[in-house]
């Protein structure tokens, strides 16, 4: 019954973004070959058209750095086609899905690879070729995934700066698979709300997107790291609650297959005053533990950590936000400051900073090798 | 007594008749009359234009498009789908409202394919920065007043109910609100809206009225004033559209996500 209005939406349109981004490092780089400061192009155009009960969605990607040429690259974020009948959905195509309730980090979040060139925190994400089938039942929703194309993950070259002392040579990439990146991965999700739960179960089979990085040599001669993709098992719980004004979150994920099998999870609490101070402002405070029972072994910088953040959005006619973050190892001194803010100019213009401080970093910990990246990027984006 | 004079004593009880009745109840009577008129309004779709002032005279204009389900026994369920400023155009936000409990509120975000829950006890924080709070733009459910009628009075020529309606949520941003009901139509008019101080605190008045699928009234306009601030937010509703068969399948998280 739907379809008779989604036939009088219109029909197709292009929309999107273009966009400069300047990024300032304030210590000298660590590397040779690093360059000092880095600019760059960026542009993300959207197609969509609908028709009646299916539509069709087409975004390119593209950036141009000054500096890195790992970091200048081009990706089909999505092109698809999705059919939405009213007891399921299926989509074929590159996609991106995410998965996950957390701030800090995003464990659960599996499906698609990170796009690391884009920034340091792996939110940006490559697009993922698949087909999707959503069940919609008065049980809940099911989700199953066939992921026949395995996208590598990117890294900064060997001018650009935030990477460790070696850079990462993504031409040797090796995978634990026969079929190397033609492996059929696959997923399966269960979802549903309940009142003031939502939560969902997750299992993917397939190639880790996250590689272990192997000593090596390149071929030019130089030491270099190199990406092994093994097959994993990834088990997912996410679990989020709505308390008058409290969100409780839990990401908990157990894997196997890249080394011993270890537990990771994120758990947090976000609480939001709204119109502070009889001022339309609302901010948000959040903390999250973030912890890895792989300890000092976890191949990510926080295996036990707490994170604290505060969320200001001033919404006013500029939609100012702004984001504190602050992530404390609870063994080490080390820790990480970061801060994004936003404003709008006019409707089509906006204007966002993002920006780390890496402290206190001690030989031990794996941000140690960017201990001199502290940096601070602006963004300017025309939106048509 | 014979059984005819019981129903007759039951009718003359019933709630519109013209036993005298005390003032809460005649104002709970008028708001359930009018949740009773509109009520099988099934569905509708619209676009909203909604346009910001403040003190200076500069302007800032948000064009939402809005999906809404009746839900019976329970309140309505809709998608506001955000169109302009382009900034944050694919930004959806999927809420079901209910009569006495918390709503539940998701929103999509389109540049991380995010769907976030998100708390709605901000009922008093303001809508897109508008000078709309969420509980002024969400179902107006009898359940969530209590009422008292003040005085029969003219409203711009028509005769109107003044009636007294106190939050029943502590959270919300009012002691109280009153308002002009159209006597012929049971529609709202104006609403003043009274901060936690009882001070005025805003001016709500509807314009342009228009019955839809001969039956539902819809305002044109509707311009929100804040006496405190001296700033203004206008409503524009176009393209209304009645019972255009939108179902429960319209408003969950999936179709969240594809909402266009």
């Amino acid at each position: 019954m739907s379809l008779c209005f989604v036939a009088t939406a219109k029909g197709q349109e292009w929309s999107g973004y273009v966009g400069v981004e300047g990024r300032l490092f304030f210590k000298n780089p660590l590397y040779p070959g690093q360059r000092e400061q880095q600019a760059s192009v960026v542009g993300q155009p959207e197609f969509f058209r609908q028709w009646e009960g299916h539509s069709l969605t087409f975004v390119p990607f593209f950036r141009l750095d000054s500096a890195d040429a790992q970091r200048s690259h081009f990706d089909i974020r999505e092109l698809y086609v999705l059919w939405f009948p009213e007891s399921f959905e299926l989509g074929i195509g590159v996609r991106k899905i995410f998965w996950g309730v957390t701030e800090s980090q995003h464990l659960l979040d599996i499906i698609n690879q990170t796009d690391l060139v884009e920034l340091p925190d792996g939110e940006e994400k490559l697009g993922q070729p698949m087909v999707n089938l959503s069940v919609l039942r008065d049980w809940g929703t099911v989700d199953l995934f066939l992921l026949p194309y395995f996208r590598e993950r990117s890294f900064p070259g060997r001018k650009g700066r935030l990477r460790g002392a070696l850079v990462v040579d993504t031409d040797q990439a090796r995978f634990e698979s026969g079929a190397e990146n033609h492996h059929l991965d696959l997923a399966v999700r269960y979802s549903r709300t309940i009142e003031n739960w939502d939560f969902a179960l997750s299992h993917f089979q397939g190639t880790g997107r996250e590689p272990t990085l192997l000593p090596g040599t390149s071929a030019g001669g130089d030491a270099v790291l190199i990406p092994f993709y093994e097959q994993i098992g990834q088990s997912g719980l996410a679990l989020q609650s709505v308390f008058e004004a409290w969100l409780l979150k839990l990401e908990l994920i157990h894997r196997i297959g890249q080394g011993p099998s270890f537990e990771a999870w994120t758990s947090g609490l976000e609480y939001t005053y709204s119109a502070i101070l009889g001022t339309k402002a609302d901010i948000g405070l959040i903390a999250e533990w973030l912890h890895d029972t792989r300890n000092e072994k976890a191949t990510t910088p926080f295996e036990d950590d707490i994170m604290f953040g505060l969320r200001l959005a001033l919404n006013d006619m500029a939609g100012t936000e702004f984001l504190f973050g602050f992530i404390q190892d609870l063994d080490q001194a080390a820790r990480v400051f970061s801060i994004e803010a936003n404003r709008r100019f006019g409707d089509r213009w906006k204007i966002e900073a993002e920006g780390s401080i890496f402290a206190s970093q001690s030989q031990r910990e794996l941000l140690y090798a960017q201990r001199d990246d502290d940096f601070l990027q602006v963004s300017l984006a025309y939106y048509f | 007594m014979n059984r005819y004079m019981w129903i007759i004593v039951a009718l003359s009880i019933s709630p519109l008749s013209a036993i005298a009745l005390s003032p809460e109840e005649k104002g709970l009577e008028i708001a359930k009359e009018m949740n009773r008129r509109d009520d099988g309004f099934g569905d509708f779709t619209a676009t909203l234009e909604m346009t910001l002032k403040n003190k200076q005279g500069e302007e800032s204009v948000r064009v939402v498009r809005n999906r809404t389900l009746e839900v019976p026994e329970d309140g309505d369920k809709s998608l506001i789908i955000f169109e302009n400023p382009k900034v944050v155009k694919g930004t959806a936000f999927l809420s079901f409202t209910h009569k006495v409990e918390n709503d539940d509120q998701w929103l999509f975000l389109p540049a991380l394919k995010r769907v976030k829950r998100i708390s709605s006890s901000n009922k008093s924080g303001s809508f897109m920065g508008s000078e709309f709070a969420y509980e002024d733009i969400t179902s107006q459910e009898v359940e969530k007043y209590s009422y008292r009628w003040l005085r029969d009075e003219d409203y711009e020529g028509k005769p109107a109910y003044v009636v007294e309606l106190d939050p029943v949520d502590p959270k919300s941003g009012y002691t109280r609100q009153l308002v002009w009901y159209d006597q012929k139509e049971y529609i709202p008019l104006k609403v003043d809206y009274y901060d936690r101080k009882n001070d005025l605190l805003k001016t709500l008045r509807y314009e342009g009225y228009r019955q839809y699928a001969e039956k539902h009234w819809r305002a044109d306009r509707m311009t929100m004033i804040n006496h405190q601030t001296g700033k203004e937010t206008l409503l524009n509703w176009k393209e209304y559209r009645f019972k255009t068969g939108l179902s429960d399948s319209d408003f969950n998280k999936n179709s969240l996500k594809r909402a266009r």
